[in-house]
């Protein structure tokens, strides 16, 4: 018995390596000219982007290969095949969070001279901050991403400054029996982690010490632990905010159950699907920590190079089309991800199918960033391991056990949850 | 009964002394032997045995891939770490409750389902047909359905149940629901492999019995127990070893969230999550124990034959 398992798994592996060499293989010989394989999360309208790209593009071809929906599935795919050396892939659509563990690893390219300037001209500094590590450039912004504060313009008149406020508000909604819920992201995941960062930066907290290699978690840390334990156990957190991810919480307002959501902006996007709905979709920005500022933490995605691609001329050429103008616009309109080129913003084109560029524009300038470690991975199943069930918070000894075992994470040396 | 067939298996066994008589003939047949098998053997060895002595090496090691220029040797130390931490300890109990629990319901569940099996007189091939669905679905696809039956508002057993809450962000709760679902999966298996056994019973020895005065109770614990005795002792190895690598139904139901992960959820998270070589080889290696331990378990001190061989095993 004892060797069958060990067998089975690595002739799985092997099986799994032929049939992607041999898809690989496949996608190479199509007719002779070069491939450049973009990996990327499915994006609705994404392979419309692609087209143009390849329509304008000299002696290569773009395929789209969708990585799993999740963020840990997408990473995981992409570091097992970069560990390996995997030459299939050439531009990877990455977190921002991922930049430091892929550039550290020496997985990804820099980008340097012309391709450089190119990519930060007209980009926004947050951005463009998250594709940067140790000061060198190693991705270029292809979507940028701020939560924001939506609300029901049929329920709330003016939309709640501070959490305290909000958590107050939809428990007066509930009392009068409309639907006064807020939605969140409280799942165990990146997505309750974005919560909390945002939190602590509102709060004036620090987690991780500027360089990546301290655990801090000072008493603004404690103080955002607070206002997270508060509102799990108000009465105005969904039933199901411990499983709930984007979606769940997109889903449950739609349902009619809710008044508040903290959303990434493609729920505009998605609600456009239900007009009903859709007409009384409010934002506001994002709700701040009593006696601190509004904060949110910026998300999104860049284009990188993978270190192993065969083709690294074409394939930064080919980042350059996809972030391109034009593009970030389309994407914006169609798939709701705020552009990272500033100008785009003011294009007119953009006022009514894209009508919270403003507030996001806004937001992005007081964004937040998470913790820049390569061990970055480490320390978000830590913090979301430790954060869940948020109703479970004990202010204090959370922080006291947050920081030993973040501590551990940072070094690589303790057990990951 | 089973002292006639030990005397048989200790007549057939050949002593150590008729081997040492072996004549030439004999010993270049089995040099022959020897040399046909050789191909095979080195195989297997690069197969199983090089990335057991490979996951060996990189437990030794501090070997994160996040940092290629800090790996180093550390000897022990990430097994001293792996050891002493909650996170294992909590995924190691889970585990065996898991296997425990799920297996001991099995067992019995499967039992009983082999004897309707076995006794079924009409559509006995719909009914054995049916009830190994289960087993069939593909474990993930199960565990996904699972997942969204026991999710509020879009899930029939979440609402009806469990009244709207949220069992999965629970960490007992979820246990239970992972149980359940293994026991849903892999009771058909169970019940297959005893129907098997029962096979064994002779018709003869259960109607001399009913003669004798014996009832249905006194029949199936004094004769068909002892008789099945062997082919439920595979049963119990297969699926105990099975239930203690527990992955994909949790990976699917919880994710390991809420002190749910099982080892082998552990490992996975460490290996290819964290990207660090060094514990999650430790990790692995430790199950690795742990799996030999139980097979030895089973197979030595309570003789359960192994599959292929033809005598019985050691009583």
């Amino acid at each position: 018995m004892r060797g069958t398992r060990k067998r089975h798994r690595l002739a799985a592996a092997g099986s799994a390596a032929l049939v992607a060499t041999s898809v690989l293989a496949g996608c190479g010989s199509g007719d002779g000219g070069i491939t450049i394989n973009v990996y990327k999360y499915p994006q609705e309208n994404f392979q419309k982007i692609v087209d143009n790209c390849n329509a304008a593009a000299d002696g290569y071809e773009i395929v789209y290969h969708k990585l799993p929906r999740e963020a840990d599935g997408q990473r995981e795919q992409m570091v097992r095949r970069l560990a390996a050396g995997d030459t299939g892939m050439d531009v990877l659509g990455l977190d921002v969070t991922w930049t430091a563990e892929l550039a550290e690893a020496g997985w990804i390219r820099e980008f340097t001279g012309q391709v450089k300037d190119r990519v930060e001209d007209g980009t926004l500094g947050p951005p463009l901050d998250t594709a940067r590590y140790q000061g060198k450039l190693y991705g270029a912004p292809d979507n940028t991403n701020v939560q924001l504060l939506w609300y029901r313009g049929d329920l709330v008149q003016t939309p709640p400054k501070t959490w305290a406020e909000m958590i107050e508000t939809g428990g007066r909604l509930i009392r009068e029996g409309k639907p006064g819920l807020v939605e969140a992201t409280g799942k165990q995941y990146e997505g309750l982690v974005v919560l909390f960062n945002s939190l602590v930066e509102s709060a004036g907290g620090t987690i991780v010490g500027e360089d990546g290699t301290k655990a801090v978690v000072d008493d603004g840390a404690v103080k955002a632990l607070e206002v997270l334990k508060t509102f799990a156990t108000s009465d105005v957190v969904d039933p199901s905010f411990s499983n709930a991810a984007e979606d769940n919480a997109r889903l449950a307002m739609e349902a009619g159950q809710a008044a508040f959501m903290i959303n990434w902006p493609y729920v505009y996007a998605a609600a456009q699907a239900k007009p009903e709905f859709a007409k009384n979709l409010r934002w506001a920005p994002y709700p701040a920590v009593e006696g601190g500022e509004s904060t949110a933490t910026v998300g999104g995605v860049n284009y990188a190079v993978s270190a192993f691609s065969e083709h690294p001329d074409e394939s930064f050429d080919a980042v350059l089309c996809l972030r391109n103008a034009e593009n970030q616009k389309y994407a914006a309109i169609n798939d709701g991800v705020p552009p990272t080129i500033e100008s785009v913003y003011r294009d007119p084109e953009m006022a009514e199918p894209y009508p919270m560029r403003e507030a996001i524009l806004e937001t992005l300038k007081n964004a937040s960033t998470r913790p820049v470690t390569p061990a970055y991975q480490n320390v978000s199943t830590v913090l979301s391991t430790i954060l869940s069930p948020p109703a479970s918070i004990d202010p204090r000894a959370t922080a006291d056990r947050m920081r030993t075992e973040l501590q551990d994470a940072l070094d690589s040396k303790g057990v990951l949850p | 009964m089973s002292q006639a067939v030990d005397t048989g298996t200790a007549e057939t066994r050949p002593s150590p002394k008729a081997k040492a008589a072996l004549s030439e003939g004999k010993k270049a047949e089995r040099r022959l032997g020897l040399l046909l098998c050789a191909p095979a053997i080195v195989i297997m060895a690069a197969v199983a045995g090089w990335p057991i002595i490979y996951s060996l090496w990189l437990s030794l090691q501090r070997y994160d891939l996040k940092f290629p220029d800090r790996t180093q040797f550390v000897g022990l130390d990430n097994y001293v770490t792996v050891l002493s931490n909650a996170y294992w300890w909590n995924a190691m109990w889970i585990t065996v409750l898991i296997t425990v629990v799920s297996v001991a319901i099995e067992l019995v569940l499967g039992m009983a389902l082999a004897l309707v099996m076995h006794r079924t007189l009409v559509g006995r091939g719909i009914v054995r047909t049916a009830s190994l669905i289960p087993y069939g679905i593909v474990t993930v696809v199960a565990a996904f359905s699972w997942r969204y039956a026991w999710t509020p508002d879009t899930g029939y057993l979440a609402e009806t149940i469990a009244g709207g809450d949220p069992v999965l962000t629970e960490k007992v709760p979820a246990v239970m629901v992972v149980i359940l679902a293994e026991v849903w999966k892999t009771t058909p298996f169970m019940a297959l492999l005893l129907m098997a056994g029962l096979a064994l019973v002779p018709d003869d020895l259960l109607k001399a019995a009913a003669m004798d005065g014996a009832s249905a109770w006194q029949r199936f614990t004094r004769i068909i127990v002892p008789v099945m005795k062997p082919a439920i002792l595979v049963a119990l190895l297969f699926r105990t070893l099975d239930a203690f690598r527990i992955f994909d139904n949790l990976f699917v139901l919880t994710a390991g969230s809420q002190g749910t992960s099982s080892v082998s959820m552990l490992t996975y998270n460490n290996l290819i999550k964290g990207l660090n070589l060094g514990i999650g080889s430790t990790m692995s290696v430790l199950i690795f124990i742990v799996v030999a331990v139980i097979a030895f378990v089973f197979i030595k001190l309570f003789g359960t034959a192994a599959p292929g061989s033809d005598s019985g095993g050691r009583r």
